[in-house]
């Protein structure tokens, strides 16, 4: 498929439909586990504050999948290709998005700790249900709007990150890149319901 | 100011010397022309030669969509595992 040309991605642009793919899916299991957050302080049924870990845990596996994949991207275009990798660390790890990305995730690596660190089923439900709540609220300001303001290496400093046809790719592009989405997202859905079923089965017997 | 000059001579040798300034500067600012197109030339060489940036960087593709799947498929097998332990202990 012909994609655009642009001097420092050459051909790794075609990372678009995999590393981008990967923070799309990332902010959609941390929506639907903030709503089932919700549905828990609503209903109090212990169902959901499982499905909420879940969703949340499986999300993260995605950011850091995101994390690495943008670490191994940025090596080969934004690090000087004549000195060693290692030389332009401080300078790429400046990045304002990548900070962003950082206490993003950081902030719900926080969550696991606080969730699995209670004993009491009810209590520790209904305190990482709330947090989980504070959480996403962080989410979106590290990774969409403090980013957008500051100056940046990452493309889409004012726009959309990366998906800005004028300049950073084409309407063919997209084409495939929001089946890819979808299908990356459906994907890691069916891992946490495998996780879901896993950990409701692990409830029950304990139950009993 | 020329009009103080009595000598005609003078009055050439001065316009002599500022075209001669001129043309330093011309030559000067050539100079320095040629020196960045030279370096931009030079840069565009430099283009590293190891595997990761041959070809157009495919390779870094590549290398991350291997890191993608490694990191699903260790993910999942880990849950695999976590099942067979459940399992295990059902029997």
């Amino acid at each position: 498929m012909e994609v655009p040309r642009l001097p420092p991605l050459q051909e790794t642009i075609r990372n678009l439909y995999f590393h981008v793919c990967m923070w799309f899916a990332m902010m959609i299991l941390f929506t639907i586990s903030v709503v089932n957050a919700v549905r828990y302080l609503r209903t109090f049924n212990q169902k959901y504050d499982i499905y909420a870990r879940q969703y949340a845990v499986m999300a993260i596996v995605l950011g850091l999948l995101g994390y690495i994949t943008g670490a191994i991207w940025a090596s080969y275009t934004w690090a000087d290709p004549n000195k060693p990798v290692m030389n332009s660390f401080s300078s790429i790890a400046r990045d304002p998005k990548l900070i962003g990305a950082a206490i993003a995730l950081l902030v719900y690596f926080a969550y696991l700790i606080l969730r699995d660190s209670i004993q009491d089923m009810d209590k520790k439900a209904r305190i990482s249900a709330v947090y989980n709540i504070f959480a996403y609220a962080i989410l979106f300001p590290a990774i969409w709007i403090l980013p957008r303001i500051l100056p940046s290496l990452h493309p889409g400093n004012d726009g959309n990150p990366a998906l800005d046809v004028k300049n950073d790719i084409s309407g063919n592009m997209r084409m495939v890149f929001y089946p890819a989405v979808i299908g990356w997202t459906l994907l890691a859905v069916w891992i946490t319901t495998l996780k879901i079923r896993l950990s409701l089965l692990k409830e029950k017997k304990m139950m009993s | 100011m020329d009009n103080h000059i009595k000598n005609t001579v003078e009055f050439i040798e001065r316009k002599k010397d500022d075209v001669m300034m001129k043309l330093k500067k011309l030559l000067l600012l050539c100079c320095l022309l040629t020196v960045s197109v030279l370096g931009m030339a030079q840069e565009n060489k430099v283009e590293m030669a190891d595997t990761m940036r041959s070809n157009g960087r495919i390779y870094v593709v590549v290398a991350v969509v291997v890191t993608i799947l490694l990191g699903l498929i260790l993910y999942v097998a880990r849950l695999d595992r976590k099942i067979t332990r459940l399992e295990k202990e059902n029997k």
